[in-house]
C-alpha cells in the first residue's frame, strides 16, 4: 500500500481502503484509487486482482463492505449503474452494452429522451446526437441502426452517450481489445479531447504500450490490494509488470513474451497446406503451409481475413475455391466435426460466444469434444471424464475449485486454458489458436505462450492468429502475412524483422514475399 | 495466506457435530447473498412440502390413498408431456404443438383398434398396432417440428405454432369432428388398470421420469442437449451434431405427447379431437418453468419438472378441496409461474 504524497485535495475521485467480500472470500482487501480532474488514469492488474470489483463498487453494482469513496469531495454511494451515470460516472464496457437494433440517436439518448407535448422530439434528439459526436469529429447517419457500424464506431457512440450524461469520469474497460491500430489512434484522439474538456478517464487495459501512449498516472492492483500508484513516465514497463505479478523485476527481464527458444523445424514434413483458398469478400487468395511441430502465425490488420481463413480450415465455413490437404491427402471439411475427425482443434477468438458453455462444469467443458471417445453405448464414463479433467487442471494449472466448478465462475485466462484443454484432450495434430492470449492477464499469458511452444516441440502443428505483433514475432516459426484476404508474404520467424512484417501488412510489399497474391 | 492451514487444522480437530455446526453457520452467512440460488434449487420442493403440510392440517381426508391416486392420475399426462418439453427447452427451444399432437394420436388410435381404417381380427394385435402407430405418428410430427427448427432455423415458437394450429385441425378432419366412444379394456388399461393398486399411467410416468433423468445426467445425448442449449455455436465447433440433437428432442417431445394422448382417451373412454390435450402445452411449460429448468436453455432438471407439475396440481387440488372455484385456481397457478421465473432471474450464483 503506498500513499501518494500529492494526493491531498483537488481529487476528482478518492477511493480509500475499500473492502468487499463475496461469500466470505475477500475480492477487495485494501483497494485505493485516486483520480484527479482531467487525467487519464490507468488501472491495471492481473485477472482476479480486483479491478472489476473496484469498478463495480464505484458504479453501484456492488455495495462496499468498508472504506471511503469520495467523488468531487463528497461521499459517493450509488445503488445502480444508472444512478452512477446520472451522478457523472459513466462506464464503457468491453462488450459494448448498447442496443444494436436501435438507431445511433436512440442509443445516445436512451434514458434521457427529449420530449415535446409528451411525445418524443426526434429532430431535437438527432441534433443532440450529432452535436455530441461532432465534438469528436465523428460524422455519421445517426438515424441508422447502431449495429450497422463497426465496433470502433459503436465505441465512439458509447463515449458520446457518456458525455451526453455530462460525465466527469468515464471508465473504459479494455476499450481497444477489438480495435485495429488506426481505430486505436482515433479513440486516443477522442480521449485527449475528453481530457481537454475536463473529463477524467479510468483506462483498464492489458496492453502496456497503450498505457504509455495515453495515460498520465497508473494504479496497480494485486490480490485485491492497491500495490502501487505512480506517474506513468516514472515507472518502467518492466517495473510495471513486476508490480502486477508481485515478482522481482529481474525475473521478467529478457523476452516480452514467454514462447522461449525456437526449435529448428525447417525440414520437418508438411502437415497442412492450403492453395489459393477463397470464400466471399474476406478471403480471396490464401496459401500457406504448416509443418509438423511448427508454430505458424497469421499476421495482419483487422479485416485481413485471418479468422475467416481459420474458419474455412476448420470447416465452420465452406470455401468457394482453393484446395486444402492434410498430411498429403486432400481435405475438404463440410462441418467442424470433419475437421475434428481429421485431427484438428480450434480455439476461437471469442471465448464467451463460441468457446465455453458457461452453465457446464470445467470437466464437462474440457470433455465436450471428447464425449464420443469417453462414452460407451452412449453413456458417459464419469470416472474417465473426471480423470481427464483433473489431469489437465494439473498440467495447465487451471485455477478452479475442482472439475465440478461451473466454468462461468472462472477468470478469462482460466477459461482459455479450459478451451485449450478441450482440444489437447483430443490429442490433435493441428491446433488453430485465434488470439489465444486476448483479454488475459500477463501471468496467464506467459503460461499459455510457454504451453504453446511446449506443445509444438512435442510435434503439434499450431496455427496462431494474433494481433499482438510481438507475440507473432517471438512466437512463430513461420509468419504468413495476410492483407485484405490475400496471403502476401511468408517470412521466417527467426530472421524476419518487425519492419518487414509491418511493411507487408501495410502495403502487401513483395520485398520479402514468396507467394504474393497478385 | 497463513490463515488457511490453521483453519484446516482446526476443522480436523473439532468433533464432527461441532464442525458440522460451523459449516452450517458459514453457509448461513452466505445465504443472504445467494438466497435466490437456494430458492431456485430447492424452492419447488419447499413449496411442495408447504402445500402438503397445509393440506394435512386443513383439508379433510387429505392423507388417504384415494387423494394420492386422484392427484397422481391427474398429473400424469402433464408430467409425461413435460418430460419431452424439458428436453426441448433445455436446447433453448420450445414446443407449442404438444396438445395438438395429443389430439392426433388420441384420434388415430381408436380409428385403428375399432377397425375403421383396416380390419384387424385379433383385438390384442389391433390395440398394439393402434398404440404403436399413433405414438410413432406423433413422433414423426415432432421430427417435422425439429426439421423446421434445425434445417431452416425457424424460431421454435413459430415453427411449432404450425402444428399447434394445424394439428388439431388434422385431428378433427380425421374424425369428421365426431366424438369417438369405445369400451375396450384391452386398450384402456393404460389409463384405468391398477397393478398393485397403483394406476398404470403413474407407473409409466415414473419409468419415463427415471429414464429421462438418467439420460440427461449420464448419457452423451443428455450432455449434447445441455451443450446445445448452453452455447450452440461452441457446441457446433466442438463437433456436436447440433441439428440431430434438435431433431431428436422434438421427436421425443412428439412421442411423449402421443403417449399422453392415449392415456387421456383411455381414461375418458372417448376421444374428442376438440378437447384432447387442450391447453396442455401451457401446463407442460409451466411445470418445466416451476421445476427450475432454465427457459433459455443449458440447464435441465427432470425431477424438478416432476416436482413442478406436482406443485401446480396440488395447488389446484388444495383450492378446489377448500371450495375455491377452478377459475380462481388459474390465477394462483399464474402467480406460481411468475414467482418461479422471478426467482430464476434473480439467481445470482
Amino acid at each position: 500500500m503506498s500513499q501518494d504524497p500529492e494526493a491531498t485535495g483537488g481529487l476528482l475521485l478518492d477511493m480509500r481502503s475499500v473492502q468487499k467480500k463475496f461469500a466470505g472470500i475477500p475480492a477487495l482487501a485494501d483497494a485505493s484509487l485516486q483520480v484527479r480532474p482531467a487525467e487519464v488514469h490507468a488501472l491495471i492488474g492481473q485477472n482476479g486482482a480486483g479491478k472489476s470489483t473496484l469498478i463495480k463498487v464505484l458504479t453501484g453494482y456492488h455495495r462496499k463492505d468498508a472504506g471511503v469513496v469520495l467523488f468531487e469531495g463528497r461521499p459517493f454511494e450509488v445503488a445502480s449503474p444508472h444512478q452512477a451515470q446520472v451522478s457523472g460516472i459513466s462506464t464503457i464496457y468491453q462488450e459494448i452494452n448498447l442496443v444494436p437494433l436501435r438507431s445511433v440517436t436512440e442509443n445516445i439518448c436512451l434514458g434521457r429522451e427529449k420530449r415535446r407535448y409528451g411525445l418524443l422530439d426526434w429532430s431535437a434528439m438527432h441534433e443532440e446526437a450529432e452535436r455530441l459526436l461532432s465534438r469528436f469529429s465523428i460524422r455519421l447517419d445517426v438515424r441508422r441502426p447502431l449495429g450497422d457500424f463497426n465496433t470502433a464506431t459503436q465505441q465512439m457512440v458509447a463515449i458520446a452517450r457518456a458525455t451526453g450524461f455530462s460525465a466527469r469520469l468515464v471508465i473504459m474497460d479494455e476499450p481497444t481489445s477489438s480495435l485495429d491500430d488506426r481505430e486505436v489512434a482515433v479513440l486516443f484522439d477522442v480521449i485527449r479531447q475528453m481530457k481537454s474538456d475536463g473529463i477524467s478517464v479510468i483506462f483498464v487495459s492489458h496492453k502496456l504500450d497503450e498505457l504509455y501512449r495515453i495515460c498520465d498516472r497508473v494504479t496497480i492492483m494485486r490480490d485485491g490490494r492497491t500495490v502501487r500508484s505512480a506517474k506513468m513516465q516514472e515507472i518502467g514497463k518492466l517495473d510495471l509488470v513486476a508490480s502486477m505479478l508481485g515478482r522481482d523485476a529481474a525475473a521478467v527481464e529478457g523476452h516480452a513474451t514467454a514462447f522461449g527458444a525456437r526449435d529448428h523445424v525447417g525440414k520437418a514434413e508438411i502437415m497442412f497446406s492450403s492453395q489459393e483458398l477463397a470464400a466471399g469478400q474476406a478471403v480471396r487468395k490464401v496459401s500457406f503451409q504448416i509443418r509438423k511441430g511448427e508454430i505458424a502465425a497469421f499476421a495482419g490488420l483487422l479485416g485481413a481475413g485471418r479468422t475467416e481463413t481459420a474458419r474455412l480450415v476448420f470447416g465452420a465455413d465452406r470455401p468457394k475455391a482453393g484446395e486444402m490437404s492434410i498430411e498429403g491427402r486432400p481435405y475438404l471439411p463440410a462441418r467442424p466435426a470433419d475437421a475434428i475427425a481429421a485431427g484438428m482443434g480450434f480455439c476461437t477468438e471469442d471465448r464467451k460466444a463460441e468457446g465455453i458453455v458457461p452453465e457446464m462444469t470445467v470437466a464437462e467443458n474440457i470433455t465436450l469434444a471428447l464425449l464420443p471417445k469417453i462414452s460407451r453405448n452412449g453413456i458417459v464414463d464419469e470416472a474417465r471424464q473426471r480423470e481427464i479433467a483433473e489431469r489437465f487442471i494439473r498440467d495447465l494449472g487451471i485455477k478452479c475449485s475442482g472439475p465440478g466448478q461451473k466454468v462461468r465462475e472462472l477468470s478469462g485466462g482460466n477459461q482459455q486454458k479450459v478451451l485449450l484443454a478441450r482440444w489437447l484432450a483430443m490429442d490433435p495434430k493441428l491446433l488453430i489458436l485465434d488470439e489465444p492470449t486476448r483479454g488475459i492477464d500477463v501471468g496467464a499469458k506467459g503460461e499459455i505462450q510457454r504451453l504453446i511452444r511446449r506443445l509444438a516441440d512435442e510435434g503439434l502443428g499450431v496455427l496462431m492468429i494474433s494481433s499482438e505483433l510481438e507475440e507473432v514475432m517471438e512466437g512463430a516459426d513461420t509468419i504468413f502475412v495476410l492483407r485484405e484476404g490475400v496471403s502476401v508474404a511468408s517470412l521466417e520467424g527467426e530472421s524476419a524483422s518487425e519492419e518487414e512484417v509491418l511493411a507487408a501488412m501495410a502495403h502487401g510489399s513483395a520485398e520479402t514475399a514468396e507467394n504474393a497474391g497478385e | 495466506m497463513r490463515q488457511w492451514p490453521m483453519v484446516a487444522q482446526k476443522r480436523q480437530r473439532t468433533p464432527v457435530s461441532e464442525s458440522a455446526k460451523q459449516s452450517v453457520a458459514a453457509r448461513g452467512s452466505r445465504r443472504g447473498f445467494d438466497i435466490y440460488g437456494l430458492l431456485s434449487r430447492y424452492g419447488t420442493l419447499i413449496a411442495l412440502l408447504v402445500l402438503v403440510a397445509f393440506n394435512l392440517a386443513f383439508t379433510t381426508n387429505f392423507a388417504t390413498m384415494q387423494t394420492l391416486n386422484v392427484n397422481l392420475t391427474q398429473v400424469c399426462t402433464i408430467v409425461i408431456v413435460a418430460i419431452g418439453m424439458t428436453m426441448v427447452i433445455a436446447t433453448g427451444g420450445i414446443d407449442l404443438s404438444v396438445g395438438s399432437l395429443m389430439a392426433i394420436s388420441g384420434a388415430l388410435a381408436p380409428m385403428i383398434f375399432m377397425g375403421k381404417i383396416l380390419p384387424i381380427g385379433n383385438i390384442y394385435v389391433a390395440v398394439a398396432v393402434a398404440m404403436v402407430v399413433s405414438i410413432i405418428v406423433a413422433g414423426l410430427l415432432g421430427v417435422f417440428n425439429g426439421w423446421l427448427v434445425a434445417r431452416f432455423r425457424i424460431q421454435p415458437i413459430v415453427a411449432t405454432l404450425v402444428l399447434f394450429i394445424a394439428g388439431r385441425g388434422i385431428a378433427q378432419v380425421m374424425t369428421n369432428g365426431n366424438l369417438q366412444t369405445f369400451r375396450v379394456p384391452e386398450f384402456q388399461w393404460i389409463g384405468l388398470a391398477r397393478p398393485f393398486g397403483i394406476p398404470a399411467q403413474v407407473i409409466i410416468m415414473a419409468v419415463l421420469v427415471v429414464i429421462a433423468a438418467w439420460a440427461i445426467n449420464r448419457t452423451t445425448f443428455g450432455r449434447n442437449i445441455l451443450a446445445v442449449g448452453g452455447n450452440e455455436t461452441a457446441s457446433h465447433l466442438a463437433g456436436i451434431p447440433v441439428s440431430r440433437v434438435k431433431l431428436a428432442v422434438y421427436a421425443i417431445s412428439g412421442l411423449c405427447a402421443g403417449l399422453a394422448g392415449l392415456v387421456v382417451i383411455a381414461i375418458n373412454s372417448s376421444s374428442d379431437a376438440n378437447l384432447v390435450g387442450l391447453g396442455m402445452e401451457l401446463d407442460a411449460i409451466a411445470a418445466v418453468a416451476v421445476g427450475g429448468t432454465l427457459l433459455s436453455g443449458g440447464r435441465a432438471s427432470i425431477i424438478g419438472t416432476l416436482l413442478g407439475a406436482l406443485t401446480i396440481q396440488l395447488v389446484r387440488y388444495t383450492l378446489l378441496a377448500n371450495g375455491v372455484p377452478d377459475a380462481a385456481a388459474l390465477v394462483v397457478k399464474a402467480g406460481i409461474i411468475a414467482a418461479a421465473v422471478w426467482i430464476q432471474q434473480n439467481r445470482t450464483a
